[in-house]
């Protein structure tokens, strides 16, 4: 009996968290009358939603945009990144230990102090309108470079000895020898990296005014604010679905590592 | 000195040998940091060569932009025309804007409700997977799931959940003969409908929190315990609680950030509304820069937000500290 209690809450819980999306999905393949309801199967399958949001949205260039300047970010943070951290862990220069406490100080200015002065700068620079005010930004972060930095601490040091030994620079030790061995920390900053800017949507809302440059997410919010739905439920569904089937596409495969990624950020403070 | 003095002494500067220079003793690691002879050249030059990129990209875009924020503050600026120094203006009007402790009563409004349920949801679903029970994977995993997919899609799908003739839960609610509810056009319901949503979105991360620190608790603190005929409650409040302070601390400290960090939610769901009970700081700050073309002021509220948040924390802190005590 106390199993069965057990289960039947684990299942509750599960359907809470898994129907709305279900229903989500299933919504836009329903006409619009039937959206009301909550039956999952379409009793009158029809695609007209998507055939609306694909009308009124350039909605593949905005996956595209994001994708483009997603990946981007994600590549500089991982090379800057580890680059920091590397010397930051191995290399001793004078202003070492100062780099490293502005570092730790960075992570603790909280985004909201910066982002008004930020979005007159990227202005002064020109760069509204542009993907380098989406990109240049977000091209490194302190607590990726401390993450590779704590990660690097745990490699041996007679590794690198060995390597200087056979005439190793300090570039190759980082890129063909920590490399390979830092897989884990690799896929976390990427993870994190990736989904922080793919799901981002105050930054390119000040900075993006023009719709072919816009990130997805931007564009399925102004399309959700500015009633290019004319209202039509299942529309801002299908905008919303379209959105959201990457990142279930990816959390499928990845679940795994998305959620320890995730939590190992969580513990960071 | 006495002779067991002396020894003692000579533990401090372990292994050292006579007659070594500093060099050799760097490099067999019995220098303090502070007294290592200095690295050779080319160490130097890489190592600078690999945080320069970091050290300028930090400077221009938190540096700068940190330092400029205090000159904003003093100003009134629209970006297009001169900018025109106002004093304390900016502050003064800050103090006795309605709208912004408007918003910051909404914040705290928010928190009273989504902390305390996102704490028992979270911790009681961590607890049920914390058993010797099957398909925890996928369990966990959708539980998750909510956690990333992002925020805009939560939003909208929610909004068609609150929805007032078609939304689901007003549905549900006639099903068993009880009133329309207008989760998002009342006043006094708005912003515990977004704060229900929020808590939906962000409690597996949670979960997956407290079950990282379930599992991190020895077992035989428990049995000790069963030993001692102590009730499960008695297990729960007397080990479990104590062991997982500083989850609870982070949880406190992450659903704080994420309150104070509320945007898309209200922009999307209410325009802040109905009568500013949904308006939240970053929203007010949007709309200040980007409405009213008022960056010195939108970036007074952004000094001000970012104040608060620090305190809040830091009493949670302490608080939680305390109770550790």
């Amino acid at each position: 009996m106390k199993r069965f209690l057990l289960y039947a809450t684990l299942v509750v819980g599960a359907i809470i968290f898994l129907y709305p999306f279900v229903w989500m999905i299933a919504a836009t393949l329903k006409p619009e009358p039937e959206i009301a309801g909550f039956h999952i199967i379409p009793r009158h399958l029809t695609f007209e939603s998507y055939h609306f949001v694909f009308n009124k949205l350039p909605i593949i260039r905005g996956f595209v945009n994001s994708l483009f300047v997603s990946m981007i970010v994600t590549a500089s943070v991982i090379i800057f990144g580890s680059m920091t951290g590397y010397a930051l862990s191995r290399l001793r220069f004078r202003g070492r230990a100062t780099v490293y406490n502005v570092a730790l100080l960075t992570m603790m200015v909280p985004a909201q102090l910066t982002i008004i002065p930020l979005y007159t700068m990227i202005v002064g620079f020109g760069w509204v309108n542009s993907y380098l005010a989406l990109i240049v930004p977000a091209m490194m972060s302190s607590y990726s470079s401390l993450l590779f930095r704590q990660f690097f601490l745990s490699i041996p040091q007679s590794l690198v000895e060995a390597a200087k030994l056979d005439g190793c620079s300090d570039w190759r030790i980082l890129f063909s020898i920590f490399y390979p061995l830092s897989k884990p920390v690799i896929t976390t900053v990427a993870i994190l990296t990736f989904m922080g800017i793919w799901n981002d949507v105050l930054w390119p809302l000040m900075v993006i005014r023009d719709e072919q440059l816009m990130t997805m997410p931007l564009l399925v919010t102004l399309f959700a604010v500015g009633g290019g739905a004319d209202a039509r439920l299942g529309v801002q569904l299908a905008a919303a679905t379209l959105l959201a089937l990457p990142v279930i596409i990816a959390y499928i495969f990845l679940q795994r590592n998305l959620i320890e990624s995730m939590a190992s950020s969580g513990m960071k403070n | 000195m006495q002779p067991s003095e002396a020894k003692r002494f000579s533990m401090w500067n372990r292994g050292e040998r006579k007659g070594e220079s500093r060099r050799e003793k760097a490099e067999r690691g019995l220098l303090p940091a502070a007294f290592r002879p200095l690295p050779s050249q080319s160490a130097d030059r890489a190592g600078y060569l690999m945080v320069l990129p970091y050290v300028i990209h930090t400077v221009i875009f938190i540096g700068y932009p940190l330092a400029f924020a205090f000159v904003l503050i003093f100003h009134r600026w629209n970006i297009y025309s001169p900018m025109k120094w106002v004093g304390l203006g900016n502050i003064k009007l800050l103090l006795i804007d309605p709208l912004i402790w408007r918003a910051l009563g909404n914040t705290i409004f928010f928190l009273l409700i989504h902390i305390p349920l996102q704490l028992i949801i979270a911790l009681g679903l961590a607890q049920l997977l914390n058993q010797k029970i099957r398909g925890r994977t996928f369990f966990r995993a959708s539980y998750f799931l909510p956690v990333v997919i992002s925020g805009i899609v939560v939003t909208i799908l929610w909004q068609q959940l609150y929805a007032y003739e078609t939304g689901l839960v007003n549905l549900a609610l006639r099903e068993i003969n009880l009133p329309r509810v207008g989760w998002l056009t009342d006043p006094r319901i708005a912003m515990v409908s977004i704060a229900v949503m929020a808590t939906w979105k962000n409690v597996g991360l949670y979960v997956v929190l407290f079950l990282v620190g379930l599992q991190a608790i020895p077992s035989h603190l428990y049995e000790a315990a069963e030993l001692d005929g102590a009730s499960s409650w008695q297990k729960f409040r007397l080990i479990t609680v104590p062991m997982l302070n500083p989850t609870i601390m982070l949880v406190l400290v992450l659903s704080t950030i994420n309150g104070f960090s509320l945007f898309i939610e209200p922009y999307v769901m209410t325009g802040g509304g109905p009568v500013s009970s949904t308006l939240s700081g970053i929203l007010y700050l949007y709309k200040q820069a980007f409405f009213f073309g008022k960056m010195g002021y939108a970036a007074t509220i952004g000094f001000f937000w970012a104040l608060i948040i620090f305190m809040v924390v830091l009493i949670q802190r302490r608080v939680v500290e305390t109770e550790a005590v």
